[in-house]
């Protein structure tokens, strides 16, 4: 029984079975030394070219404009400053576009476990008729591309006069996010057995009671690895608040970070601020990222892992 | 787990007729809460199912509606909507430029997908034999560049592309090619080709990582026995090592192709940087263009449900495979 499931940190990392260590030891050992510098190199490049546009990310953070308009590139910020990032953020324009994107985030976060925590109880707890129905509508539903419905949404909205508000987009997010939260958490709430909650009424409490002092608890890492994933997807989200969020003055960051590419067209503009902004705008989504990956497995080919 | 939830589900589904009948007053006490128990999984799916229809549900019918309608800038400022049936489907089945797109974006898809199957395959290969010193640092740059905000890589590669002082064209002028100033976004074929390799290094490390825990399953007895027995590299690779991590490969070519046909944001993002929108539109920002663009939301709706039975068509495999995983 798979309990653990992401999209975002599924990373099987390689402590898995002994017998496939075993296995990689012994042909590498079996191997030719010069072959195995071979491979090493090859490592080495791929994962320089995976990591280039990160680090070229981080260094033209740190230069000023003059070094960035200069003819050939410099490829270590030595003698580099913060003032792109002071410049971002003392802009005006950022602060807003950031509480913004807090607000969505974290509403869209505390929705998303609450109504799919309820939901994964109810497929995972009890037997009832339409059950596999609402599965198979959660599954289908999660695939829905945002680009087949978002015209439809941007009408929704502007019909209740929900355009450019928090609450707006903040009600689609959920309802893409909440599929994926609830296929998550079904996982989670499954591999907890349900005799320890009977367990718990025999000793006299209530099924509430029960739910909330055994279950719950347990219950954490499924729930801090789906709030996560939720926080990511609000927290990324550029298609239908592209739609839903046409004014300036109620962009998420996402949006923010557009306007610098659109302004990237008509004028030489200062790469470095540029890539501040999209630092800080990574930032939050690495930590968390690199913070649940571990105690994540994936989920998407889960069962097809388990074969 | 399915036994466990088939008694329990007997359990609270059948009220038993038997303590109902010979006392009166807890039999009326019981039934109400027995019935309660039964109702419980429908409460608790409300919040869900309520935000489902309202925020996907509506549009989804709206759409199916409006996508036979002529809805157009005029029905934008309040005159109703002639019911037209399916004349908007057929003025897209006979129009030349929604061939061209729907034909770009299958093109442009599977290109993508295989190449990202390939390359994040080979990587995943390369983790099996590498020492753990360069595994770690592959594994890393993987993950780094796997949490990437969409926007903030555009913008990255936006950046690396420039054609004023980008570090591609810089990198390729000193090896000795000619590509000072110039502009890769200008050309449809070299802007799908950035597309292409944006797409790819953003998706390899999903590939890689799901087919190398594919990989751990591969047992090393059988692939030396397999040495021994004669059978060259290229043999133990084919026959042993591919027929294990099959399954792996099927669900993660699916999703690619399912992320790819999809694709909009980085293409959207791409054309902001400066290029001609109708040449290199692909479904995603075809549908944007009409919707928001030119206010025809009844062609927009139309190319929208093609949009969404394409994917439903294709998901229908990877839905089947999750369900057989929950039923297990």
């Amino acid at each position: 029984m798979s309990s653990q499931i992401a999209r975002v940190g599924g990373t099987p990392l390689p402590r898995r079975s002994s017998g496939a260590r075993r296995a990689t030891a012994s042909r590498t050992a079996g191997r030719p030394r010069a072959s195995r510098y071979l491979y090493g190199a090859i490592g080495i490049v791929v994962a320089l070219i995976w990591i280039f546009p990160v680090y070229w990310m981080i260094n033209s953070a740190m230069l000023p404009n003059v070094v960035l308009q200069s003819k050939t590139p410099t490829f270590l910020p030595f003698g580099g400053s913060l003032d792109n990032f002071v410049a971002v953020v003392s802009g005006g324009t950022f602060l807003p576009a950031l509480g913004m994107s807090v607000v969505i985030a974290l509403i869209v976060v505390a929705c998303c476990l609450f109504f799919a925590f309820l939901a994964a109880l109810a497929i995972s707890r009890f037997h009832f008729r339409g059950r596999k129905g609402f599965v198979l509508a959660v599954l289908f539903i999660q695939m829905l591309p945002a680009e087949g419905l978002f015209i439809a949404q941007y009408k929704l909205m502007a019909s209740v006069n929900l355009l450019n508000t928090v609450l707006g987009v903040s009600i689609i997010y959920i309802a893409a996010v909440v599929p994926f939260t609830i296929w998550m958490l079904r996982g989670f709430v499954a591999g907890i057995p349900a005799d320890l909650e009977e367990a718990a009424m025999v000793d006299g409490l209530s099924r509430t009671q029960a739910f909330l002092r055994i279950t719950f608890p347990l219950l954490a890492p499924g729930l801090v690895a789906s709030g996560v994933y939720a926080f990511l997807q609000a927290w990324n989200e550029f298609t239908v608040a592209l739609v839903v969020l046409q004014d300036n003055s109620s962009q998420t960051l996402p949006l923010w970070l557009r306007g610098f590419i659109q302004a990237s067209v008509s004028k030489a503009i200062d790469w470095g601020q540029v890539m501040a902004a999209s630092t800080l705008v990574a930032i939050p989504v690495i930590v968390f990222f690199l913070f649940v990956q571990g105690r994540m497995t994936s989920g998407l080919v889960s069962g097809a892992v388990k074969g | 787990m399915t036994v466990q939830e088939a008694a329990e589900g007997l359990h609270s589904a059948s009220p038993s007729p038997v303590s109902a009948s010979p006392t009166a007053g807890p039999a009326t006490a019981r039934v109400p809460r027995r019935r309660r128990v039964v109702l419980t999984p429908y409460f608790l799916l409300i919040p869900a199912v309520a935000v489902l229809a309202l925020a996907m549900g509506y549009p989804l019918v709206w759409q199916i509606i409006t996508s036979m309608q002529q809805f157009g800038l005029a029905q934008q400022f309040g005159q109703p909507a002639p019911f037209v049936w399916f004349d908007n489907y057929a003025r897209l089945a006979a129009d030349p430029y929604l061939w061209t797109v729907i034909l770009r974006s299958i093109l442009f898809c599977f290109v993508t997908a295989a190449m990202t199957m390939a390359v994040g395959t080979l990587v995943a290969l390369l983790l099996n034999v590498v020492g753990p010193v360069v595994k770690v640092v592959i594994q890393i740059a993987m993950l780094l560049a796997w949490a990437m905000p969409v926007v903030a890589a555009m913008t990255i590669w936006n950046w690396l592309f420039d054609w004023r002082r980008g570090v591609v064209n810089w990198l390729l002028t000193s090896m000795g090619f000619d590509f000072q100033d110039h502009n890769w976004l200008q050309n449809p074929l070299s802007f799908f080709f950035v597309a292409m390799i944006i797409v790819v290094w953003m998706s390899v490390p999903f590939v890689a990582f799901s087919v190398y825990a594919g990989l751990t399953q591969v047992s090393g007895e059988v692939l030396e026995a397999a040495q021994m027995d004669g059978a060259s590299a290229r043999q133990r690779f084919w026959n042993i090592v591919v027929p294990i991590i099959r399954p792996v490969l099927g669900i993660v070519l699916l999703l690619q192709v399912i992320w790819d046909l999809r694709v909009f944001t980085q293409i959207k993002l791409l054309q902001d940087a400066g290029s001609i929108a109708s040449d290199t539109n692909l479904l995603g920002t075809y549908i944007f263009q009409l919707g928001t663009g030119s206010s025809n939301f009844g062609m927009a709706s139309a190319v929208s449900i093609f949009v969404l039975v394409l994917t439903v068509g294709i998901s229908a495999f990877y839905v089947r495979t999750m369900l057989k995983e929950e039923e297990s």
